[in-house]
C-alpha cells in the first residue's frame, strides 16, 4: 500500500510540473525551480554516500562540473541530443567516482574526504587549461531551437530536471530499504564489525560512490543549456559543494527523506534570500545554518521532528 | 640545450616557496597529524592571518611579520575556542568522522564568505621595504619577498620542533598523539593538552598568513588552493612529523616551481593535489611515516 502511495505521489508531482509549464508564463519561476531541483539531486546523491554510508564527499562541485563539461564537449564535438548527454555525463562521473573510491576508500574515511576535495581542484585546473571547452575564459552554448511542445526551452529543462529529481529520489528510497542500503548502514555504524560479519564493505562502498558520482554528473549535464555561458569558476562553484552537504545535514542524513526536506527548505530559502536580500548574504546564511545544525541538531529537521513527536507521545 | 640557469633558478625559488609552505602546513601537521583533528579550515585561518596583516599594515604601516607575531596569542585563543566547540559537539560523542569534517568545512566557508562580504573579492597586498628587492648571486635572482618568508618560516618550524621535543608541554602533546589512554592513566587531562596544541596550531596560522601576503596579493578564496597542498605535505611528511613536514614542503615547492616554469603557472595548483592523490593511493603512511 505504502509503495503505491509513493509512486502515486511521484506521478502527481510530475503531472503538476507539466501543468505548471502550461499555466505559468513568468520564466523566473522555472529558473528558480530548476536551481532548487538541481540542488535536490545533488543533495540526494551526496546522501547516498554521506548519509547512508558515512563517507564525506567534499568534491561534489567537481563531479557536477565534470558532468557540465562532458555535456559541453560532446555537444561541441558531435552535437548529441540532451538525453544522451545526460546519460554520458552520468557514465563518466560514475566511473570517476569508482576510480576515486578505488584509490582512497580502503583508507580511513578522512582520506577519502580530502581526496575528493583535491580531485575537484585537479579537474578545475584541467578545465582552466582545456581550450576546446573554453579554458579559463569560458564558453557560450546555444540552446536548441526545438523545445518540443513546451513554450520555451527553459520549461523543457525544468521538466527534464523534475523527472531526474523524482527519479533520483525514487532510487535513493529504493537503496535505503534494499539489501544494499542495509549493508551501507552496517558500514556507517561500524565498518570493522560489518567486515567481520561478511559484508563486502569495499564493494558496497564502491557501488555507492559510483551511484553518487553518476547522479551528480547527471545533475550537471543540462546545466550548460540552462545558463548558456559556462566558465570554470561558475561550474566549480564552492556553493554547489556546500549545498550538497548542507541540504542533507539540515534535513537529516539517516533516511532518504531527509535530503529532500533539506533541499526543498534550503533551496527555496536561498532563492528567496537571493532575490530579496543579496546573494552574498545568502552564502553566509547557508554556512551558518550548516554549522548550527551539525553542532546543535545532528539529525537535522527529520530528527528534530521525531524528537518532538516522541515528547508529545510521552506527554499524552 | 638544457636551460640550466632557468632550471636552477626554478629550484631555488621552489626551495624558498617550500619553506613558506612548511609554515602553512605546520599547524595542520599538529592538528591533523598529531591530534587527529581534520581541520580543513586551517588554510582559512591562514587567510585570516593575511587579512589581519593587511589591515594593520594599511592603517598603521606596521611590518607584516611583526603583526603576525603580535597576533599569535589572539589566534591561539581562537584555536582554543574552536577546539572547545569541536570537543563538546563531536569528539565527546564520537561524531568527528562525519559531522566534525562537515563542521570544519562549514567554518572554512563562513570565514571565506565573511571576508568577501567585508572586503570583496579584490586582491589585497601589504607594503614593506623588502618587498620588491632582489639579491643577485651570479645568475641566481632571489627576490626578498620570497627569501624573508623562507627565513621566518624556517625559524617558526624549528621553534615548534624544539618546543614539541624539549619542553614539558610539547612532550605532553606528543604523548597525547601517541597514546591517549596511557596519558589519562598518568593523571593528565588529554582534552586540556589537545586544546593547548590546537591553540599553538592556529597561532602558527597568524604568522603563515602574514608570510602569504608578503609573497603575493591575497583574496578570500586563495585559501582553498592551499587545502590540497598542505594536506599533501602533511601526509607525505608522515603525519605529524615536523621535520618530515619541512622536507615534504620543500619537495612540493620545488616540483611546483619547476612545473610553473616549464609548463606555465596555471598548472601549478594541480601539483600538490596530484601528489596527494598518488600518496594516498600508493603510500598513505607518507615518505617518512612509521608503518
Amino acid at each position: 500500500m505504502k509503495t503505491y502511495g509513493f509512486w502515486i505521489i511521484l506521478g502527481v508531482l510530475a503531472l503538476t510540473g507539466l501543468g505548471f509549464t502550461e499555466l505559468v508564463d513568468n520564466e523566473y519561476y522555472f529558473f528558480a525551480s530548476y536551481l532548487v531541483l538541481q540542488g535536490l539531486i545533488m543533495a540526494v546523491a551526496w546522501n547516498i554516500l554521506g548519509g547512508f554510508t558515512g563517507y564525506v564527499n567534499f568534491g561534489s562541485a567537481g563531479f557536477f562540473a565534470v558532468g557540465v563539461y562532458t555535456s559541453i564537449a560532446l555537444d561541441k564535438a558531435i552535437g548529441l541530443p540532451l538525453p544522451i548527454l545526460i546519460l554520458a555525463s552520468g557514465i563518466v562521473c560514475g566511473l570517476i567516482g569508482l576510480g576515486a573510491g578505488y584509490l582512497t576508500l580502503r583508507l580511513k574515511g578522512v582520506y577519502f574526504a580530502i581526496a575528493t576535495l583535491a580531485m575537484a581542484i585537479v579537474f578545475e585546473t584541467i578545465a582552466i587549461n582545456w581550450e576546446y571547452v573554453g579554458g579559463a575564459k569560458g564558453t557560450f552554448i546555444l540552446t536548441p531551437e526545438d523545445s518540443l511542445f513546451f513554450d520555451s526551452y527553459i520549461e523543457l529543462l525544468f521538466m527534464v530536471m523534475l523527472l531526474l529529481a523524482l527519479g533520483s529520489v525514487a532510487l535513493s528510497r529504493y537503496i535505503n530499504s534494499s539489501r544494499l542500503g542495509q549493508g551501507l548502514a552496517a558500514i556507517r555504524d561500524d565498518e570493522t564489525a560489518a567486515e567481520c560479519m561478511g559484508v563486502p564493505t569495499l564493494k558496497l562502498k564502491l557501488i555507492s560512490t559510483a551511484i553518487m558520482g553518476a547522479m551528480m554528473g547527471i545533475a550537471g549535464a543540462p546545466y550548460p543549456f540552462f545558463v548558456t555561458y559556462v566558465d570554470p569558476v561558475s561550474s566549480f562553484n564552492l556553493l554547489i559543494a556546500v549545498n550538497a552537504i548542507a541540504m542533507p545535514m539540515i534535513g537529516g542524513t539517516l533516511s532518504w527523506f531527509g535530503p529532500v526536506i533539506g533541499a526543498l527548505f534550503l533551496g527555496t530559502a536561498q532563492e528567496i534570500i537571493t532575490v530579496t536580500i543579496s546573494s552574498e548574504l545568502n552564502l553566509l546564511i547557508v554556512g551558518v545554518m550548516l554549522v548550527l545544525f551539525i553542532t546543535l541538531a545532528p539529525q537535522g529537521i527529520v530528527g528534530l521532528y521525531q524528537d518532538f513527536m516522541r515528547k508529545r507521545r510521552k506527554n499524552d | 640545450m638544457f636551460p640550466y640557469e632557468l632550471f636552477l633558478n626554478a629550484v631555488v625559488a621552489g626551495v624558498l616557496l617550500g619553506g613558506f609552505y612548511a609554515a602553512v602546513a605546520l599547524g595542520l601537521s599538529i592538528t591533523f597529524g598529531q591530534l587527529d583533528i581534520v581541520n580543513i579550515a586551517h588554510p582559512a585561518f591562514v587567510i585570516c592571518g593575511s587579512y589581519t596583516a593587511y589591515i594593520l599594515n594599511e592603517h598603521f604601516g606596521m611590518d607584516p611579520i611583526l603583526i603576525g607575531i603580535i597576533f599569535m596569542p589572539v589566534f591561539f585563543a581562537v584555536g582554543v575556542i574552536v577546539y572547545r566547540i569541536y570537543y563538546a559537539s563531536f569528539e565527546k560523542t564520537g561524531q568527528e568522522s562525519l559531522s566534525g569534517l562537515a563542521f570544519f568545512f562549514g567554518l572554512m566557508f563562513i570565514i571565506e564568505v565573511v571576508l568577501i562580504l567585508v572586503y570583496g573579492v579584490d586582491y589585497r597586498l601589504v607594503s614593506a621595504t623588502y618587498i620588491g628587492q632582489t639579491i643577485d648571486i651570479g645568475f641566481l635572482n632571489i627576490p626578498l619577498r620570497m627569501a624573508v618568508p623562507f627565513v621566518v618560516a624556517a625559524t617558526l618550524s624549528l621553534s615548534v620542533y624544539f618546543y614539541l621535543s624539549k619542553t614539558f608541554m610539547g612532550r605532553a602533546i606528543l604523548a597525547v598523539s601517541q597514546d591517549r589512554l596511557a596519558l589519562q592513566l598518568m593523571g593528565a587531562d588529554p582534552v586540556k593538552i589537545k586544546q593547548f596544541a590546537m591553540g599553538i596550531a592556529i597561532a602558527t596560522a597568524s604568522v603563515a598568513g602574514s608570510l602569504l601576503i608578503i609573497i603575493g596579493p591575497v583574496e578570500p578564496s586563495v585559501g582553498r588552493l592551499y587545502i590540497g597542498r598542505v594536506f599533501a605535505i602533511v601526509v607525505l611528511g608522515g603525519m605529524g612529523s615536523i621535520s618530515g613536514t619541512l622536507i615534504a614542503a620543500v619537495m612540493i615547492g620545488i616540483v611546483e616551481s619547476l612545473v610553473a616554469t616549464f609548463y606555465g603557472p596555471s598548472w601549478a595548483p594541480a601539483v600538490g593535489f596530484i601528489i596527494l592523490l598518488l600518496t594516498l593511493a600508493f603510500r598513505p603512511q607518507g615518505l617518512f611515516g612509521r608503518q
